[in-house]
């Protein structure tokens, strides 16, 4: 008798569904403008998040030794930096080798290296690429560098020249500013439209219930019970969500494809339409989540307020 | 509530207005001190005036309305104090036929009395085997899936009337039934209210036909500015 019930209750939901087709349609447009906006958020946030990641993937720090450092001061130094907790990877490239690479960096710029060849000595220094934990080890690094020229100078001592991770910190930080603004902006957006959504549903479910006011009636005459009576109108709520969230989805599978190729490009280093791909699961039950939520919220409110048993 | 003396005393009674009164919250005066009882398997007509207090009686029965005074009982039980789940239970046992027949214009004969059968909880197996024996009852088997439009007046009361007996209930309340109709169909809405009656469920009716008062020849109530001014177990009645 239960599956009884509820089949009669889902079957009148149908109806009242479609019956009210404009009005349904209405509905189901401004959720699924709402459950876009959602998705939208997801990506822009994947979009960021990526390129985020792609440039702490190449932050590191570059410690320049003044051109009178030896060997084993720039070696010292490297050993000394290894045994820091935070330091990942440590690449050491000598005179020489600074040397030969900017030669083959500026190997078609004939005035450059011309004017290299007019000097009677190297004039770059050793350098050592250094490369922390997690990104966010960095500061630490640098901290102590910084230390240590600081006490090099103290004894009148300069053996590292320069270290230049300050401006890529400016970049992250930056950025890291962009994402948390990307996300209050976004959470302020849903908001908004969740509002939209929550009103135009709840006065699609109130019109609903006018219209299936003789219904009512006689359900209400004949001893209907709550549910009976109230279950239908839960159910077409449910039912909006449900249906804009499958067609939000579909519509984001050709624009995901459109734009995919456009993300890539930018230098995000996501394919937005892989993306997609291969996070539908999850893309799945936020929108449907959401989108239950927001019919099953607004059909509750609207039956609490206009329909009295 | 169940009424803490006398039980045997209400098991009499079907239904019992003890001293109800019902005043509007526009000052109206609806029901006026009114006491009456009906015992089971009566058939009781209301005759009326306009304003005389027999819709607001008969709202009182579906608790629609509450009395400002008095108590309204159905058997042992003080029917405005019943909790929600308690009202549905108490509103399947009573039947409802209505002057504008109320059906649902989108659902066939058959739909429109097996909606009232969903709505109280029956089984699918009971819906179709009790729907068609009930259109046969009144005399509508060949028409049970014209929708509502395509039937006439008396017609459609039949409808409803199939519509109030199928969950079987111990008590019909009928508001004008006949109101709309011409005197054949008036004559036959009546015939089967009688024949409902006769198979041991309690009618009240109400009606300012005066034909019909007499046809029955039955219990009237006659009311006027919300009282009772007669109640005639010999049909005599005052409009």
């Amino acid at each position: 008798m239960f599956w009884t019930k509820i089949k009669r209750v889902v079957r009148a939901g149908f109806v009242s569904f479609w019956r009210n087709g404009y009005v349904s349609l209405a509905s189901v447009l401004v959720m699924t403008v709402t459950l876009s906006v959602i998705a939208s958020v997801m990506f822009i946030g994947a979009l960021l998040g990526s390129t985020l990641e792609g440039i702490k993937d190449k932050v590191d720090i570059n410690v320049y030794f003044v051109k009178s450092a030896t060997e084993d001061d720039v070696r010292e130094l490297q050993r000394t930096l290894q045994t820091l907790p935070q330091v990942a990877l440590i690449g050491y490239t000598s005179r020489e080798d600074a040397l030969k690479q900017f030669r083959e960096r500026h190997v078609s710029d004939s005035l450059t290296l011309s004017a290299l060849d007019e000097l009677s000595e190297n004039p770059l220094g050793a350098n050592l690429n250094v490369r922390a934990k997690d990104p966010s080890q960095y500061e630490q690094i640098v901290n102590y560098l910084q230390t240590r020229i600081d006490s090099d100078a103290a004894n009148n001592v300069k053996v590292i020249d320069r270290i230049n991770y300050t401006q890529n910190k400016q970049a992250i930080d930056a950025l890291s500013r962009i994402i948390d603004a990307s996300r209050r902006l976004g959470a302020i957006v849903i908001g908004f439209f969740v509002l939209v959504s929550v009103l135009i549903t709840f006065n699609t479910i109130r019109l609903a219930i006018y219209i299936f006011r003789e219904e009512i009636a006689v359900m209400r005459l004949v001893g209907a019970s709550e549910a009976f009576i109230r279950g239908p109108f839960v159910t077409v709520g449910l039912m909006y969500g449900f249906v804009s969230a499958l067609v939000t989805l579909i519509l984001l599978y050709p624009f995901t494809y459109w734009i995919g190729p456009l993300t890539l490009k930018m230098g995000t280093g996501l394919n937005l339409f892989e993306y997609y791909g291969g996070n539908f699961g999850q893309l799945f039950l936020i929108v449907t989540g959401a989108g239950l939520f927001l019919g099953a919220v607004s059909s509750y409110l609207a039956v609490k307020k206009y329909l009295k048993v | 509530m169940v009424v803490p003396f006398g039980v045997s005393l209400y098991t009499v009674f079907m239904l019992l207005f003890d001293k109800v009164t019902k005043l509007y919250k526009d000052n109206s005066l609806a029901l006026d001190n009114i006491s009456m009882n009906i015992k089971p398997r009566e058939f009781v007509s209301i005759v009326g005036h306009s304003g005389a207090g027999k819709t607001t009686l008969l709202k009182m029965i579906l608790a629609e309305e509450e009395p400002t005074e008095g108590i309204v009982f159905f058997e042992d039980t003080d029917i405005h104090s019943l909790r929600r789940k308690e009202m549905n239970q108490y509103r399947r046992r009573i039947g409802t036929v209505f002057q504008d027949f109320r059906l649902l214009p989108d659902k066939t004969a058959y739909e429109n009395v097996a909606f009232a059968m969903e709505a109280a909880g029956r089984s699918d197996e009971e819906i179709a085997s009790d729907v068609p024996h009930v259109l046969e009852l009144v005399d509508l088997g060949r028409k049970m899936h014209n929708f509502p439009h395509q039937l006439s007046g008396g017609e459609k009361q039949r409808v409803a009337i199939a519509r109030a007996i199928v969950n079987q209930p111990d008590f019909i309340i009928a508001d004008e039934p006949t109101g709309n109709l011409d005197p054949a169909n008036t004559y036959e809405i009546i015939q089967i209210l009688k024949k409902i009656n006769d198979l041991g469920t309690t009618i009240l009716l109400t009606t300012h036909n005066v034909g019909v008062i007499e046809n029955l020849g039955k219990r009237v109530i006659s009311m006027k500015n919300g009282r009772i001014i007669e109640d005639s177990a010999e049909g005599k009645y005052h409009l």
